[in-house]
């Protein structure tokens, strides 16, 4: 997953953590470069313990991981100056108001006092909390609360931002800012991010690379984007009259077909999978050749559902 | 410089040193503490006693102004290591109840909002938290009781003279010491009683009951157990053990003194280790 001579933004050797007697990573063994890199699985697959070990909350009971090449047992302090962590849960002090909140969380981070706190209205400005910025936190809204969670991650200018659950509560149009602003941060190209989710919309709509736990194992790791290019289309279609000539018209030009139902006159059903290449234009023109009547047609890519589903099964 | 950017950037000047960045903690605390005005009020109390005590020892050494307003002087008007000792002893007292209504905001509200992730993700350890926030109570501490002791001996060696000061040097280092020693065993029982009673009212209260509570936990062991040994629970007993012999006080106390510092050493080690359990990024839920 990482070119040669890349350092990997992050490294899982043999990675194992166990709570008590259970197990909650196992053996996990992966490199990862991606500028987006979205973390999916169930809910109890790990995805959180992952994160929390990777910023040194939690000792790994054996292996290792490098964030950004620094080792969590021996380097835990340089890694926490390069990372930014934006909590699942709340997290905040309630009597603060969000400036005064973000400049601390900047200067605990290293930055000068000046430097904190013009930085912290930046982050807040970027955030788009900025008129809102000298309420105390207690008061906000939970869509609020996740962004000024969002600022005070990235208000010391990390290399790596961590996100764990940065959609969770949030209503649509919150949502779609979260992204958005997830989106421009990726594409500002001066920092990885790191999404843990278990929206697959989320993740499929910002990251580049997936990694999917599955009970504390990795069951699938890719790129989404090669993923992407390289998955199958399908169309499934409803028909309306004689449709033999059109099912071998279509499987000339490379579609798998499956017929279901009535191949007379009446309504029936074909499945197929396009070839690469094929536009779905061309099924309409077919169709129209032969005059033949499509009552409805679903034109769906191999998405990163389907892949979670097939991890899944694993 | 504007503020009003919308592009994100990193990041790219100076950095602070990490040794000092546990000072954020108090420098960001007090802003919030002294909009209490019961707490400014009681900061303002603290120190009517130590000019009560400027002033005596201006009339000590003053006898003429004394007779002049008819006032007797005698043998009462006598500044020593006595002197000093109960100096100490009330302004301990005064310690407490500030102890109580500034210890309980210190580690809740984090716990309470879950705002400890945010502190240790960054390179900032549970050490320099507690050191951190530690520092907010000492220093107020400090300024009620070790700061104003060390003002009144230096107000009566400029009275008495060098000599006095010369051959009584120990009375400051034992007024520096034993105070000190008695801020840092407040601000551990309140950092760890705050640590573990989320509810502020509650946590103040929790203080209150280590000390009165306490006193009277031992003079009950006192009276079952018929030992004097119970004293050691009543932590204003310890500390008082602990002046007396700081300040050579020859009287016979019926406990050791140095079971009063094992007393001391060991409420310090408790409130670590109850510190040491709650000040964590994150609970392991079983």
């Amino acid at each position: 997953m990482t070119p040669p001579g890349a350092t990997p933004v992050v490294d899982l050797d043999g990675l194992g953590v166990r709570f008590g007697k259970r197990d909650i990573l196992k053996d996990l063994r992966v490199s990862l470069s991606g500028r987006t890199i979205g973390l999916l699985g169930p809910n109890g697959a790990g995805k959180s313990t992952l994160i929390q070990t990777l910023v040194g909350f939690v000792r790994p009971n054996s292996g290792t991981a490098r964030v950004l090449g620094h080792d969590i047992r021996r380097d835990p302090k340089p890694i926490r100056s390069l990372v930014g962590y934006m909590p699942e849960n709340d997290s905040f002090i309630s009597e603060m108001s969000a400036v005064s909140f973000t400049r601390m969380m900047g200067e605990l981070s290293g930055l000068p006092r000046d430097a904190a706190l013009e930085r912290a209205h930046e982050a807040l400005f970027y955030v788009g909390l900025g008129e809102a910025r000298y309420r105390l936190l207690g008061t906000y809204s939970l869509g609020m609360k996740q962004l000024a969670k969002l600022a005070q991650a990235i208000v010391h200018g990390p290399r790596l931002l961590i996100l764990d659950e940065p959609t969770n509560g949030l209503d649509p149009p919150a949502r779609t800012r979260m992204i958005a602003l997830i989106k421009e941060m990726r594409e500002s190209n001066q920092m990885h991010l790191l999404i843990c989710s278990h929206l697959l919309r989320d993740v499929e709509e910002t990251c580049e690379q997936v990694l999917i736990l599955k009970q504390g194992r990795i069951v699938h790791c890719s790129n989404l984007e090669e993923e992407r290019r390289a998955n199958q289309r399908f169309v499934e279609l409803e028909a309306y009259g004689p449709h033999d000539g059109f099912v071998d018209a279509l499987a000339k030009l490379g579609c798998t077909c499956e017929t279901i139902g009535n191949n007379g006159a009446g309504l029936g059903r074909i499945k197929m999978t396009l070839p690469p290449g094929l536009e779905v234009r061309e099924i309409y023109r077919l169709a129209a050749e032969r005059d033949l009547q499509l009552r409805r047609l679903n034109y769906r890519r191999d998405t990163l559902e389907e892949i979670f589903l097939k991890a899944m099964e694993t | 410089m504007a503020v009003y950017k919308r592009t994100y950037k990193a990041y790219e000047g100076a950095l602070t040193p990490a040794w000092s960045r546990f000072l954020i903690l108090p420098r960001s605390a007090y802003g919030r503490l002294l909009q209490s005005k019961f707490l400014v009020m009681y900061l303002v109390a603290c120190f009517f006693f130590p000019l009560g005590c400027v002033a005596f020892i201006y009339a000590s050494h003053n006898l003429s102004f004394l007779a002049a307003m008819n006032i007797p002087a005698g043998p009462l008007l006598k500044v020593d290591d006595g002197f000093f000792q109960f100096f100490c002893g009330f302004q301990a007292g005064m310690a407490v109840l500030l102890t109580a209504f500034v210890g309980p905001g210190l580690v809740a509200p984090d716990l309470a909002n879950n705002a400890l992730p945010l502190y240790f993700c960054r390179p900032f350890t549970r050490a320099e938290y507690v050191f951190g926030k530690m520092s907010l109570l000492l220093a107020l501490l400090s300024a009620i009781t070790w700061v104003p002791g060390l003002v009144l001996f230096l107000v009566q060696s400029s009275l008495a003279g060098t000599a006095w000061a010369r051959e009584n040097i120990w009375i400051a280092i034992s007024i520096f010491e034993s105070l000190l020693v008695w801020d840092i065993v407040l601000c551990l029982i309140a950092l760890a009683l705050s640590a573990w009673v989320k509810w502020r009212i509650a946590a103040g209260g929790a203080i209150l009951a280590v000390f009165f509570a306490g006193a009277g936990f031992g003079t009950a062991v006192n009276a079952i157990v018929r030992t004097d040994y119970g004293s050691l629970f009543d932590l204003r007993k310890v500390i008082g053990l602990i002046f007396s012999e700081m300040f050579r006080d020859t009287a016979v106390q019926a406990v050791p003194v140095s079971d009063a510092w094992t007393a001391l050493a060991l409420t310090c080690a408790i409130s670590l280790w109850l510190l040491s359990k709650r000040v964590k990024a994150f609970e392991v839920v079983k």
